[in-house]
């Protein structure tokens, strides 16, 4: 190691309620270095990269910065002492000027055009009003607020992002340059080729430890992939999906070609009746936006979708429900109605249809929300208010209120997040079973061994585009996890 | 200079609203000059600070639904407090009075997490109370130097009303909108996430911005007791009027835009549309209709005109 060490977390733990987001995490940083931090969707990354900046206080462990221990209460206290982080989110207020925003954190003027210049932005004025500049100006602003700064430490979350390929350059060029006259850097990155350009090591997060420390040279991907993989949890049998010939039916769904601004350049796929297609993809490459379009939420800005051979043009998420396409948000909470029951969150899609006018026909009703609760091995202990179920058991409502209206096509995105094994694998066979009677799913996971437990297929999407389709016979963990950081497009290009 | 224009658009947009509201009252009734712009102001006098207090809240992304009652507890308190010591520091103690409720007003939301519109809608009883403790019945009774002083014009034309706000929104809203807690107010507003992380200490941005909301209701009252003359503890119409001037003056509901000129202006607007109404003769229960049509007619069309200002 180079220099003084200027930042050293030791066993920093966190917990949200039930959910241990971090056990063992720790990072040492020196004077001059670039340090990547890494790890899967759910490691734990931004709790702690939102701990070491002050925004959340660890349960336990230790923060020393230039070996004293410091007390980094909040985001105002990780700057005084030196810290400061651009996040992935610009903190910049949309209802001010720059100049305002600059004396917010008593930035100096000229350093901070200085930067603004360097970083290839070149008409900004400073009574621009925050809300009116595009996304990727805001990040730069917010790296260049940072750097005029002059941070001892300076933490880069997700910086390149939203932004356009020449001021990815001039980002990185900056951050090497700032580093060598001895600023420490701690770069959080899902590219690889950024991380292997820029950084001097590697520290790799999974299940909310640090598990590995790399020094980055040749080969160092794969040695990553492995780290953030770990010994895989035994999920029970694998090869539950049973890899099905494909109907010669015409597919239900086609998607071609299909931009949605700003992320989504070009999504293309097919999913057939019968069939459980997964979605891989890492945070934040367009998955989000592929399934609030296909929800009727988002307009797509090109391209088109077909279902059943008919053109979709939705206005309104009921238009959606209408041509088949029934969304099961990652979110509980956008999905369910917490203060009321179980039946009338599994009844409200025959309720919403307002053409249905007049007295809700209860007797059906019953029936059919009786027979899902048995199919869905919902607890009805708590026949009560939703918001008194597991979080397992609620997202069995979210699923079986589409299993009592009858389905053709689900859109589940990340229906297993923060679900007990013993659940889950409820959720897998019911997936399987919806297939088997003729449905079509389409399974946004993020969590990979899932693909080979519950799908048939899974398209790969990478920065807005698919990149990839692998059957799930092959799909196994590190075949999606290299797909996902877009590493077989890399080393086919190469 | 254009571009002072653009970001101050919906002012300008009020500014020749009132000029032509004033252009139709003189029209209507030739008498009307500056004895009516006088009495006009003089009016709107409350009102204006009622709003203005109003205005810091919601831009603070939050509400205050006792402005009215802090204002009767100030108007009391005046009145009694006149009987035995003179003006000067009886006013000096109203205004620390307002500022106090206001502090405390916000201090509860921040600490006990209770949302703004519960507490507040609580403290409206609480001051409300609280005036009625003071004084029971209309009484007191305030100096003569602020009787006389809120009335007429010093300098011809200007009326003193006029003068008496705008002196109150330069003395503390101007030096503060150009503090670091002016700018820690519309930040908080307009993103709290976003203003945590610059290093803005949210809680207290907020609860002090419920303090200088409490010290306008301090100059409401203070200026409710001069025009009387006495003190008058039930709370006046003040709470409705003031949030409809604040909608109408561009003030965003939900916090970070706006400013106090525009909510200001927006009162005396208000005030010329009552005073052109009534001069018409028209039935009073007529005006609060064309009232509520006028506001939403103008927030919609401003917010249509910004919203294709922002698209260019």
């Amino acid at each position: 190691m180079s220099g003084t060490q200027l930042l050293d977390a030791t066993g920093i733990a966190k917990a949200f309620g039930a959910v241990r987001a971090l056990t063992d995490a720790g990072l040492s940083l020196s004077e001059g270095e670039i340090v990547a931090l890494m790890g899967a969707n759910g490691a734990g990354k931004s709790t702690f990269v939102k701990i070491i900046t002050g925004a959340l206080r660890p349960d336990s462990g230790k923060v020393l910065i230039r070996g004293r221990e410091a007390r980094v209460g909040s985001p105002a206290e990780a700057r005084r002492s030196g810290l400061v982080p651009v996040y992935q989110e610009p903190s910049l207020i949309p209802d001010l000027d720059v100049a305002d925003n600059l004396r917010l954190t008593d930035t100096r003027v000229d350093p901070f055009m200085r930067w603004v210049g360097e970083l290839g932005i070149a008409d900004l004025e400073l009574s621009d009003m925050i809300g009116d500049l595009p996304l990727a100006t805001l990040r730069i602003l917010d790296l260049a607020r940072a750097l005029a700064s002059k941070p001892d430490v300076l933490l880069l979350d997700e910086m390149t992002a939203a932004l356009p390929t020449d001021l990815v350059d001039r980002v990185l060029k900056v951050t090497r340059e700032q580093a060598d006259s001895g600023m420490g850097v701690i770069y959080v990155s899902h590219r690889f080729s950024e991380i292997s350009e820029l950084c001097d090591r590697a520290s790799v997060l999974r299940d909310g430890k640090t598990v590995g420390d790399l020094k980055i040279e040749s080969g160092v991907e794969q040695r990553a992939v492995e780290l953030m993989l770990g010994q895989k949890l035994e999920l029970g049998n694998r090869g539950v999906a049973e890899t099905r010939s494909r109907t010669e039916a015409a597919p239900r769904v086609r998607v071609r070609d299909l931009a949605i601004a700003p992320r989504v350049t070009g999504i293309t796929f097919d999913l057939y009746p019968a069939e459980v297609l997964g979605v891989v993809a890492l945070e934040g490459q367009g998955q989000d936006e592929l399934f609030d379009c296909m929800a009727g939420f988002l307009p797509p800005s090109s391209g088109e979708i077909e279902i059943n051979g008919k053109p979709a043009d939705f206005h309104h998420p009921a238009d959606a429900i209408a041509a088949g396409l029934k969304f099961v948000p990652g979110d509980r909470a956008d999905a369910l109605l917490a203060q009321r029951s179980v039946r009338e969150n599994i009844a409200l899609p025959f309720s919403a249809r307002l053409r249905n006018w007049g007295n809700l026909k209860l007797q059906r009703e019953r029936e059919r929300v009786a027979h899902a609760i048995e199919k869905l091995q919902i607890d009805t202990r708590a026949q009560g208010e939703v918001q008194r179920l597991s979080g397992g058991n609620q997202q069995k409502v979210t699923i079986g209120r589409w299993l009592a209206t009858g389905v053709d096509t689900l859109l589940l995105f990340d229906p297993t997040r923060g679900i007990d094994v013993r659940t889950k694998r409820q959720i897998y066979p019911l997936v399987r079973e919806l297939a088997q009677q003729g449905a079509s799913v389409l399974f946004y996971t993020s969590e990979l061994e899932e693909i080979a437990l519950a799908c048939d297929r899974a398209i790969v999407i990478f920065n807005g585009r698919v990149v990839d389709v692998i059957d799930a016979a092959d799909a196994d963990d590190q075949t999606l996890l290299h797909a996902a950081y877009g590493l077989t497009a890399q080393e086919g290009a190469a | 200079m254009s571009d002072l224009i653009r970001k101050n658009a919906w002012v300008a947009g009020l500014v020749v609203l009132l000029a032509a509201l004033l252009a139709i009252t003189k029209i209507i009734q030739p008498s009307f000059g500056a004895s009516g712009l006088e009495s006009v102001a003089r009016a709107a006098l409350p009102f204006a600070f009622a709003t203005a207090g109003m205005a810091v809240v919601v831009i603070v992304g939050g509400i205050d639904l006792s402005v009215a009652s802090m204002m009767a507890v100030c108007a009391v308190t005046a009145a009694v407090l006149m009987e035995k010591i003179s003006g000067v520091p009886a006013v000096m103690i109203v205004l620390a009075l307002g500022l106090a409720m206001g502090l405390i007003n916000g201090a509860l939301i921040v600490v006990t997490r209770v949302p703004d519109i519960v507490v507040t809608l609580a403290m409206l009883f609480v001051w409300e109370g609280a005036a009625l403790l003071i004084l029971e019945t209309p009484g007191g009774s305030t100096s003569e130097w602020l009787q006389t002083g809120i009335r007429g014009s010093l300098v011809p034309g200007l009326p003193n009303a006029l003068v008496i706000i705008a002196a109150a929104v330069a003395l503390v809203w101007v030096p503060l909108r150009r503090s670091r807690l002016g700018i820690s107010i519309y930040a908080t507003g307009s993103n709290e996430r976003a203003a945590f992380r610059s290093g803005v200490d949210v809680g207290r941005t907020r609860i002090l911005a419920y303090g200088v909301c409490g010290m306008f209701c301090a100059f409401g009252g203070l200026s409710l007791a001069s025009l009387t003359g006495i003190g008058e503890p039930v709370p006046g119409p003040y709470l409705m009027a003031s949030v409809a001037a604040v909608v109408l003056g561009g003030v965003v509901l939900g916090g970070g835009r706006g400013g106090l000129l525009g909510p200001i202006i927006a009162v005396f607007i208000l005030r010329i549309v009552r005073t052109i109404l009534t001069l018409l003769a028209v039935d009073p229960n007529v005006t609060t209709i064309i009232e509520g049509t006028i506001m939403v007619c103008v927030v919609m069309l401003g917010t249509a005109l910004t919203l294709r200002g922002a698209r260019k």
